[in-house]
């Protein structure tokens, strides 16, 4: 190749490349720009408190704020000691080559890749059919459903399975990244494995671990296809009352004002405040993750 | 150079015989039979790769930890099997403490990486740990250095004070026995130096094996010294005797430097 065409196809490269991140920005920046005109406008705290009226047309969305947080917080409460654990299990106490470990890791990478509403459909077989159905042979009077339907714990229970393997992974890598010699030099001063584990390992791993909540947060709050049959609803006068009442949920909001409004016209501002408040939430969220992140490392780093 | 150790004098504190450690299939150390006489230096020589860490982390059962090993043969504290039901591995590594090549302080305050030892073992008087960690950090020449700034981070030393503060971690829980493997590699001539003066101080109260590349400083720290070549003990005797008057052609070639 001559000096010429070299420099061309070189030149030709930096082209490109910088174009595709360019449009990658330019994109995120059409959506943004187009959701704050639209909908910052029309945010306001009456709008944040206040519930649906009118057909959606009119009020606002807090029982869908508050839904999408209890569900998410439930979901975490429930993913995390057990992903947290299974990690442990994978990575501090299955031998090596191990057949169970093995196993589990093939299943964890198949989890990941099942699509979304396929989780739906499991936690409506799983959790409401076989479960509730269950606790409602065993617990309430005959003929009546109390447990064996769609409900605030189902969802996030179903939403729990779906972020398991973010969970382990990050936790997972999190105590890989623990250095050998530490591990080395507790075990050499009299500890014992599980003392080991919980004053050196898992206080290393903790950063880690955290990436791994706020990845499963950000994933979870977000998604929509699982609880559509397990507990989301399109409209409810009242909050939630406990862990078996259905709920409203921002993302399902968003898809309902968009395809299910009698009025249009009339509910697109509402729309995009509410695309606007989820937008802001899940930045927010993700900000809020990202400081405890960085003063965990600090401070361990730091070594307090 | 330090003097002889008289046979008679000097109890055995640990003992090998035909130790064999395998990788896997293959023998990294094989048929060593080694005693480390009470309260004196041993020095464990011979060219990269040879078992010398192999040997080292088996007296305190670190090896074990490593997929795959496995040993054969005898190791005694006192006396009396490491291997046997009075003892398990937590226990004996009490006894038998480790400073290892890389330093590796905990990412922790100094006086929690003193304290480590003993909260393990269920110090929590506060009082009582203070006094412990004082009388650790002295006994390795850090308390001077580090008085003033407990509650610091470790990761803030120096590189030779921070294998001093390992050496003061071990010390710390009291072990009879202290295994030191190339602790002073990484460090500069003047961190050395400061390793060498404390091992001659310690070893009034510690028995001590430590694993060295530097002939001079086998020769100097040092009461006997062992040779391992290719898996075996070449040969073991005084310190002085194995580097004026080694019996075996091949230890001499190695202590007067024709190979490494
Ligand atoms: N973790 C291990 N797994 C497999 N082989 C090892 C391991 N550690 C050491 N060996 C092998 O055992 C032999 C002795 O190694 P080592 O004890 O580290 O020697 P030295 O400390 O004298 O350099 C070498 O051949 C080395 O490759
Ligand atoms: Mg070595």
């Amino acid at each position: 190749m001559s000096v010429a065409s070299r420099k061309a196809v070189g030149a030709g490269l930096t082209l490109l490349t910088g174009a595709a991140a360019a449009l990658v920005v330019a994109m995120l920046a059409v959506i943004l720009v187009d959701v704050v005109r639209g909908g910052a406008g029309r945010v306001s705290w009456e709008f944040l408190t206040s519930a649906p009226e009118e057909g959606m047309t009119a009020g606002g969305i807090f029982p869908a704020i508050y839904g999408t947080a209890v569900m998410t917080l439930l979901m975490t409460v429930a993913v995390m000691p057990v992903g947290v654990l299974t990690a442990v299990y994978l990575h501090e106490y299955a031998p090596p080559r191990s057949r169970m470990a093995a196993l589990v890791r093939v299943a964890v990478t198949n989890l990941a890749g099942v699509p979304s509403i396929v989780f739906g459909l499991f936690g409506l077989g799983f959790f409401i059919q076989f479960a509730g159905g269950a606790l409602d042979r065993a617990l309430s009077p005959p003929g009546e459903l109390h447990y064996g339907r769609p409900a605030l714990l189902w969802a996030a229970l179903t939403l729990a399975v779906l972020t398991l393997p973010v969970v382990i992974v990050a936790t997972e890598e999190a105590l890989r990244a623990v250095p050998r010699e530490h591990r080395d030099a507790s075990l050499a001063l009299g500890a014992t494995r599980s003392q080991t584990l919980a004053r050196v390992v898992l206080p290393q791993a903790l950063p880690g671990i955290l990436t791994g909540a706020i990845l499963a947060v950000a994933r979870g709050a977000g998604e929509v296809a699982p609880i559509l049959f397990t507990g989301v609803a399109y409209f409810l006068p009242e909050l939630p009352g406990s862990v078996w009442s259905q709920f409203m949920h921002l993302g399902y909001h968003v898809y309902v004002l968009a395809t299910q409004s009698p009025d249009v016209e009339a509910t697109r501002p509402l729309l995009y405040a509410t695309v606007f408040v989820l937008l802001a939430l899940t930045f927010a969220l993700n900000l809020v993750a990202i400081a405890i992140r960085t003063r965990t490392r600090r401070k361990a780093a730091a070594g307090h | 150079m330090t003097s002889i150790p008289h046979p008679a004098a000097s109890a055995a504190k640990m003992e090998t015989r035909r130790l064999e450690i395998r990788y896997g299939a293959k023998a990294a150390v094989k048929d060593v039979s080694l005693t480390l006489p009470d309260r004196q230096v041993t020095a464990l020589i011979g060219p990269s790769g040879c078992g010398k860490s192999t040997f080292l982390r088996a007296l305190n059962r670190m090896n074990d930890l490593i997929p795959g090993s496995s040993a054969s043969g005898e190791i005694l504290l006192d006396g009396r099997s490491i291997y046997a039901g009075h003892l398990d591995a937590v226990e004996l590594r009490r006894r038998v403490g480790m400073v290892f090549q890389k330093s590796n302080p905990f990412p922790k305050s100094i006086f929690e990486n003193v304290a480590y030892g003993l909260r393990i073992g269920g110090l929590s008087d506060r009082r009582e740990l203070g006094e412990r960690i004082e009388r650790s950090l002295r006994s390795a020449a850090l308390w001077d250095e580090v008085k003033d700034r407990l509650a610091e981070s470790a990761m803030g030393l120096s590189g030779g004070q921070q294998q001093r503060l390992c050496i003061a971690r071990a010390l710390a829980v009291e072990p009879e026995v202290l295994l030191m493997d190339e602790p002073a590699s990484a460090l500069d001539p003047i961190a050395t130096a400061k390793i060498e003066d404390l091992i001659h101080e310690l070893k009034v109260r510690y028995t001590i094996a430590i694993v060295t590349h530097n002939m001079q400083q086998a020769a100097r720290v040092s009461d006997q010294t062992a040779f391992f070549y290719m898996g075996e003990l070449v040969e073991v005797g005084p310190t002085e005797q194995i580097f004026t008057t080694p019996r075996q052609q091949r230890t001499e070639d190695y202590v007067t430097g024709k190979f490494g």
